[in-house]
């Protein structure tokens, strides 16, 4: 094990190295940002020079088995967000909905805040786990030192999307993120894609839950002696978005009978603990043909079949990789990467490491012009921002970050759509959400963002407070690291010439107290720090 | 609250002082501020809303008996809790009862069995299709809409032209032309007091450098900021009594009202509305469906009143990427379809007229058996709108690959 691992090392180190030896020539800590702005949530002061010391290769590999990073310091801040272990059923006891009473006065708006508050106080509602939730993504992309795990989970969360706000999926939610997307972020896709398609988030946001065969009559509850019938809804989305691709080629014809197969997934007491059952009463029994191949077992194992034959499919590996690269890359992914990372799928039966080592060697990852390639999305631009001045929230601050997130664009749990939140730059771009960067830049390095303890001046030295443009120089290599455009150094130079950057001081020592608050914000709304 | 040409012009002479650039928008849009520009609102009902609900045909026999416990009781006289009669044949959800008054006035058009030739049943793919006006064809880099505004005349630029009330650009309103995306007209400016450094500190970041999405966009970003404080859009308050119904959509509306009364150039205007993909319990007069058209009507209505006499000069446009099945399925709901309804809206329009061929809801009718065919492409209606009411030259290509009926559908007079 252990000799495949250092031979492994040296096969990273082999790679990277002769990669970098190009793209490194004039400035070896510009690669080193460009990858730690990929792999991570941006690089925090002195991160840098801790992956130099590690040595590059031994870095990446820590990132790709984050089991052997100790993460207690972040695990001790989420012990106060006592949501994210609780089960679905103690989450439904302790934050259930409010009784018909309540919720009628609620939207009559017959209740004063004030008896809102006692009767329905707020640390009660079902609102307070979606909201811990939003805390703990975060807390811990902001603080963690398992990035790339943080990284994955987003990209996973997003991949197999469901909504927060669809029926009961609040409380399902901790438990999918806990038990589903955590455990295998770096895992098996086939895994991943078997646990999803069991766990009562996927099973009720894509309706499958109420799929039947369809002449099933229902026996008993408000709809009884109707006629139920097939749900096709997740067997499209399980195709189009969860492993084929829109174009993997599956027909009209190939949803239905996956849809059929499916048929019986179902929730067990989906308001109480709410587990996965098979219930054959509501499966259809007959063989259905699924791209082109006859299933016949009958039963539970149909649509096991069917979740096998997707996980291996070519097309999944295709879409997989192209999604993969699409993150890490560019958003127009370079084929032939795709190509080997979709091939280093199949011959893996689907590891996402394998895949990611393909992807953070290959010479596209590495090449000068991926540098800066990418748009950060909201989430990226906030936590970026808060690990380069090296802020620090507690939870307050946590949800403060997070629904900055939102205003730009991005509110996590709250993509409605089962394609999740894209990841292009079109999508992100625009005045409205260009201003709320700025804005949170600005509110950021000023202190205020309640919750988020920041030092900008703990970046410069005191004695360089008195030269502004030692001042820049340092905010400069600190946030963006590689060499801003010309534009933008000369803007931010003529900007240390205006009163409101650096005061006079009262006594005959030459100007003074920089105002670095406002120099960071600049820096961070600036174009160079909108990518990565 | 008319903008003059001389406000505009003085804050044009401020704007030159701060940028290298000089800010030809300002005066474009001071010229055109003179004759009100004309004004078409799309929006989109993203989810597939279910046509068969929205504007149900009682006149088709097949409608109740497709749909044993969703479908909408044939309209009764006086009764306004039951759907209300167009013309005897077709029948407003009762949810959508404000709209009514339109219909009478023949300000409100419907267009049925109305979508696109394309098959695909997936949201993400027939929403793509929609908005890039090229069913089939991926890689379409812009929008119609982006298309449309390309082949505005430029002398009416304003960075105003295109907005869409949105937190991201839509994918109809992309193309080089340019557009501007803001979930908010109140919060568009750099904000936290004194910002005057950091906005002009920002603003020159974005001002020169490399000709790419961000810089760009950060150049209009500052043109827009200035324009809209100048015109004083975000302080108008609706007029006419016009009460949006709460949510994000009316905000959207309201806000698209305040632009338009404010003068500032807006030509193309976008909206989205969610929560139409109703697989399970969809509901009948009452429902799920019901609580999103009522929200969905009240919000159109209250933008018709709150513009008063200037519905003269506005068309609005409702679309969804698909219909939904002509069956209820096994949860009281409907699954992907084919064919919707779509409303046209405003004082060009020729209204109280459901247009478009019936195809009838029959299961040999059908499309696939299953679905309510297309009987009128998607691109016929938003072209004809498009074309006829933006004055666009017949030439401009808001529609690559598809020439247009020869017999338009006579929407606007």
């Amino acid at each position: 094990m252990i000799r495949r691992l250092a031979f492994l090392l040296l096969m990273v180190a082999a790679a990277l190295g002769c990669q970098l030896a190009t793209a490194t020539a004039t400035d070896p800590d510009a690669s080193l940002a460009h990858i730690l702005q990929r792999v991570t949530y941006g690089p925090r002061p002195g991160d840098i020079e801790r992956v130099k010391a590690m040595g590059l290769s031994a870095w990446l590999e820590r990132q790709l088995q984050p089991e052997t990073i100790d993460d207690r310091a972040v695990e001790r801040g989420l012990a106060t967000l006592p949501t994210l272990t609780m089960s679905i059923g103690e989450l439904q006891r302790a934050y259930p909905r409010p009784d018909a009473d309540t919720r009628q006065k609620l939207t009559r708006g017959d209740m004063s805040p004030r008896e809102m508050r006692e009767q329905y106080p707020m640390d009660k509602r079902p609102a307070r786990i979606v909201g811990e939730l939003q805390t703990a993504r975060m807390l811990r992309a902001v603080t963690a030192e398992r990035q790339l795990q943080e990284v994955m989970v987003d990209f996973w969360l997003n991949h197999f999307n469901v909504f927060a706000g669809k029926g009961e999926l609040r409380w399902y939610l901790p438990d999918w993120e806990r038990t589903v997307i955590r455990p295998n972020a770096l895992g098996r896709f086939p895994t991943l894609l078997r646990a999803s398609a069991r766990h009562p988030a996927m099973l009720f946001y894509l309706d499958n839950w109420l799929s039947t065969r369809p002449d099933f009559v229902r026996r008993g509850g408000p709809d009884q002696g109707r006629r139920a019938g097939l749900n096709e809804n997740y067997a499209r989305e399980l195709m189009e978005l969860h492993t084929l691709g829109v174009d993997g080629g599956y027909t009209q014809r190939d949803v239905t009978e996956v849809a059929r197969a499916f048929t019986g997934w179902t929730i067990d007491r989906p308001r109480a603990d709410a587990r996965f059952v098979f219930r054959s009463a509501t499966h259809d029994y007959g063989a259905k043909v699924v791209l082109g191949r006859t299933i016949q077992y009958g039963g539970e194992r149909d649509g096991e079949a069917i979740l096998d034959m997707l996980a291996r499919h070519p097309s999944t590996a295709r879409f997989l990789a192209g999604k993969l690269v699409r993150r890490f890359v560019a958003d127009d992914p370079p084929p032939a990467l795709v190509e080997r990372v979709a091939v280093r799928y199949q011959d893996t039966g689907g590891d996402i490491r394998a895949m990611l080592r393909v992807i953070f060697t290959s010479p596209e990852f590495l090449a000068p012009d991926t540098a800066g390639a990418k748009i950060k999305k909201p989430t990226e631009f906030v936590v970026s921002a808060v690990r380069a001045l090296g802020a620090t929230p507690d939870a307050r601050g946590a949800m403060a970050l997070a629904r900055a997130s939102a205003e730009i664009g991005e509110g996590l749990y709250e993509a409605q759509p089962p394609t999740g939140y894209p990841d292009r730059a079109e999508a992100w771009v625009n005045p409205g959400t260009l201003l709320a960067r700025m804005n949170f830049a600005l509110a950021l390095s000023e202190g205020r963002v309640s919750g988020v303890s920041v030092d900008v001046g703990a970046l410069v030295s005191e004695a360089d407070r008195q030269r502004p443009e030692v001042v820049l120089e340092r905010l400069l290599a600190s946030l963006i690291h590689g060499a801003p455009s010309a534009e933008t150094r000369a803007v931010l130079v003529a900007q240390l010439g205006t009163p409101e950057i650096t005061r006079l001081s009262t006594d005959d020592r030459g100007p003074a107290n920089t105002d670095v608050n406002k120099l960071a914000a600049l820096v961070l709304g600036s174009p160079e720090f909108q990518r990565r | 609250m008319m903008l003059t040409r001389r406000a505009l012009l003085k804050s044009g002479a401020c704007a030159l002082a701060a940028v290298a650039a000089p800010p030809r928008f300002l005066v474009r849009a001071a010229q055109g501020a003179e004759r009100r520009g004309k004004v078409l609102v799309a929006i989109f009902q993203r989810g597939a809303v279910d046509g068969l609900s929205m504007v149900a045909p009682h006149g088709d026999p097949a409608y109740a008996r497709s749909r044993s416990s969703i479908a909408l009781a044939p309209p009764r006289r006086g009764d306004t809790a039951t759907a209300l009669d167009l013309d005897g044949y077709f029948a407003l959800h009762p949810s959508l009862a404000p709209l009514k008054p339109l219909w009478e006035s023949k300000t409100l058009a419907v267009v049925h069995a109305c979508g696109s030739p394309d098959t695909t049943r997936s949201h993400f793919d027939a929403q793509d299709y929609m908005e890039s006006g090229t069913p089939g064809v991926k890689s379409t880099p812009d929008g119609w809409l982006g298309r449309a505004a390309a082949a505005l005349p430029t002398s009416s630029a304003s960075p105003f032209r295109s907005v869409a009330l949105t937190s991201r650009l839509p994918r109809s309103l992309r193309g080089d032309a340019g557009a501007l995306a803001m979930s908010s007209l109140d919060r568009f400016d750099v904000r936290g007091a004194p910002s005057g450094v950091a906005r002009r500190g920002f603003e020159s970041l974005y001002a020169d450098g490399v000709q790419d999405l961000l810089h760009g966009t950060g150049r209009e970003t500052f043109e827009a900021v200035k324009l809209l404080k100048s015109a004083g859009a975000a302080r108008l308050s609706p007029a006419n009594g016009a009460d949006y119904p709460r949510g994000r959509f009316g905000e959207a509306l309201r806000q698209i009202a305040q632009l338009v009364r404010a003068d500032v150039g807006l030509q193309i205007a976008f909206a989205e509305v969610e929560g139409w993909d109703t697989h399970v319990g969809q509901g009948a007069e009452q429902g799920q469906l019901s609580n999103r058209l009522r929200e969905f009507g009240a919000a159109l209505a209250a933008f018709a009143q709150d513009l008063g006499d200037r519905i003269a000069d506005v068309v609005v446009l409702t679309m969804s990427e698909f219909g939904r099945t002509v069956a209820e399925n096994g949860n009281r709901g409907t699954d992907h379809g084919h064919a919707t309804a779509m409303l046209a809206l405003g004082g060009a329009i020729r209204g109280g007229h459901v247009y478009g061929r019936w195809p009838g809801l029959a299961p040999e009718q059908r499309y696939e058996g299953r679905d309510l065919a297309v009987t009128t492409d998607f691109r016929t209606l938003f072209n004809e709108i498009a074309t006829r009411h933006l004055a666009l030259p017949a030439t401009a290509p808001l529609f690559p690959g598809w020439s247009p009926a020869p017999r338009p559908l006579g929407l606007l007079a």
